[in-house]
């Protein structure tokens, strides 16, 4: 019966659903948890390596965090080969946007231009829509610290703290539950392990594993984006204890 | 022989612009205003080629209050500067450019701070305390290089405005037909009385 409706991007089906966007967001729904926390003095962005192997080369390319320009990253759940094309035209647009105005983009505008561009594949047929969702984070002089999430239909919508992925109703909840208004970039980096080794299948972690980065402020009021190394991030983890043993090898 | 000058102080811009409209050695209209607000904290004035210099505002402002229609926010003066320049230099390149000079001034929505930029045809940009257009330059430069300060208030800019003008009126061979006079603050654009009638004697 659905086949009728769902092989076209662009055709409702009669009970005024279309189909290839709830498929996307489905693939999405597999794909390894990114989060992302705002806090009071900057922002966090966590996600899920799914695929890890001894041997797959570490720490050469970052998997699900981008970074997409001098004030902006993102995290992304859902097939990495569109992400890197929206991800491309982000970067573009940013550059572009600092060609014209020599400013950065304001963050909202940088979101809205990638979900203008998602929102199309729902409606110009003969294309499948793109399969990601991204969690940004950014800073911009009019709002400071901000946080959005952003998924295949093209909606988007800021967030104090969000997830995408696989469990992002569980992590959801998590994040609902612990969320504390005001809570500092330290606290928001603690919570945001917590949240992912309890969605991950393995409740130890490992660098490997994960991916971390976080945007914040330096002394001197200049906005800083960092993409974690392995170092830093098993540093994390210990501190919480959630690191895995060292001396049990798998 | 148009004028245009320009004064940032503590917390305003202060532009003025002559209100004679000339074509050739005759003054068609004495009451021009030869500025555009772009948005509530931005404000240019132009002169040049007569029919370059509206075209030319014209298109700016729809653009600057397009942007701020779809961003539901205002671009900065320095944003605007850079897009201006940007639009100039690109025209500058073309079969018939824009033969256009501007001041655009404002203040900075967010942090408040004053700003005033000079532009002209060629496409250069300059960030300044305080600028002319034109023959205005060689007579009101050095007056306000003497008298100029960053943290004057909108009072003594209006004065120091008026040495300005003075000048003009006792060395330039034409009659501009005095000044409109325009300050960006914070909260927004506003017009300032300006007495035209004053007679300067040359010296």
């Amino acid at each position: 019966m659905s086949r009728r409706y769902d092989s076209r991007t662009t055709i409702f089906s009669p009970d005024g659903r279309l189909y290839q966007v709830e498929y996307a967001l489905e693939a999405i729904s597999h794909a390894g948890t990114a989060i992302g926390i705002l806090a009071k003095d900057g922002i966090v962005l966590a996600a899920e390596r799914k695929v890890t192997s001894k041997l797959l080369e570490q720490d050469t390319s970052a998997e699900k965090l981008y970074i997409l320009n001098d004030n902006m990253i993102c995290a992304v759940a859902g097939m990495t080969a569109d992400a890197n094309i929206l991800i491309n035209y982000a970067r573009q647009a940013a550059q572009r946007y600092l060609l014209t105005y020599n400013e950065d983009i304001p963050c909202e505008q940088l979101v809205r231009r990638l979900c203008d561009l998602k929102q199309g594949y729902t409606q110009h047929g003969g294309l499948r829509p793109f399969g990601v969702s991204f969690i940004y984070a950014g800073w911009d002089p009019q709002r400071q610290f901000q946080l959005y999430l952003s998924n295949p239909s093209g909606n988007y919508g800021g967030w104090k703290a969000t997830s995408s992925g696989a469990n992002h109703a569980s992590a959801q909840s998590l994040l609902k539950q612990d969320y504390k208004e005001d809570c500092t970039l330290e606290e928001a980096c603690g919570m945001a392990v917590k949240v992912l080794s309890k969605t991950m299948d393995s409740t130890k972690l490992g660098s490997e594993k994960i991916e971390f980065a976080t945007v914040g402020q330096t002394k001197d009021g200049k906005i800083y984006h960092r993409l974690w190394s392995a170092d830093e991030i098993d540093a994390l983890l210990k501190k919480h204890d959630l690191a895995k043993d060292e001396t049990k090898e798998e | 022989m148009e004028v245009l000058l320009g004064i940032t102080g503590k917390d305003f811009t202060l532009i003025a612009a002559s209100k004679a409209a000339m074509r050739g050695a005759t003054i068609l209209k004495a009451s021009d205003d030869k500025t555009r607000q772009l948005n509530k904290h931005t404000l240019m004035a132009y002169s040049g080629e007569a029919g370059d210099t509206v075209q030319f505002a014209d298109y700016i402002q729809a653009n600057a209050q397009l942007y701020s229609m779809r961003n539901e926010s205002d671009l900065s003066p320095s944003a605007l500067a850079h897009f201006v320049r940007g639009e100039l230099a690109t025209s500058l390149r073309s079969r018939n450019p824009y033969n256009v000079n501007l001041l655009l001034g404002g203040v900075d929505p967010i942090t408040h701070k004053s700003s005033l930029y000079w532009l002209d045809y060629l496409a250069s940009l300059a960030p300044v305390p305080y600028a002319a257009h034109g023959y205005a330059q060689y007579y009101c430069l050095s007056i306000l290089d003497k008298h100029h300060h960053p943290d004057i208030t909108l009072g003594q800019g209006i004065k120091l405005l008026t040495l300005c003008v003075d000048e003009l009126k006792r060395r330039l061979p034409i009659d501009f037909k005095g000044m409109t006079v325009k300050a960006v603050t914070k909260d927004g654009v506003v017009d300032i009385q300006f007495d035209d009638d004053k007679v300067v004697k040359a010296a």
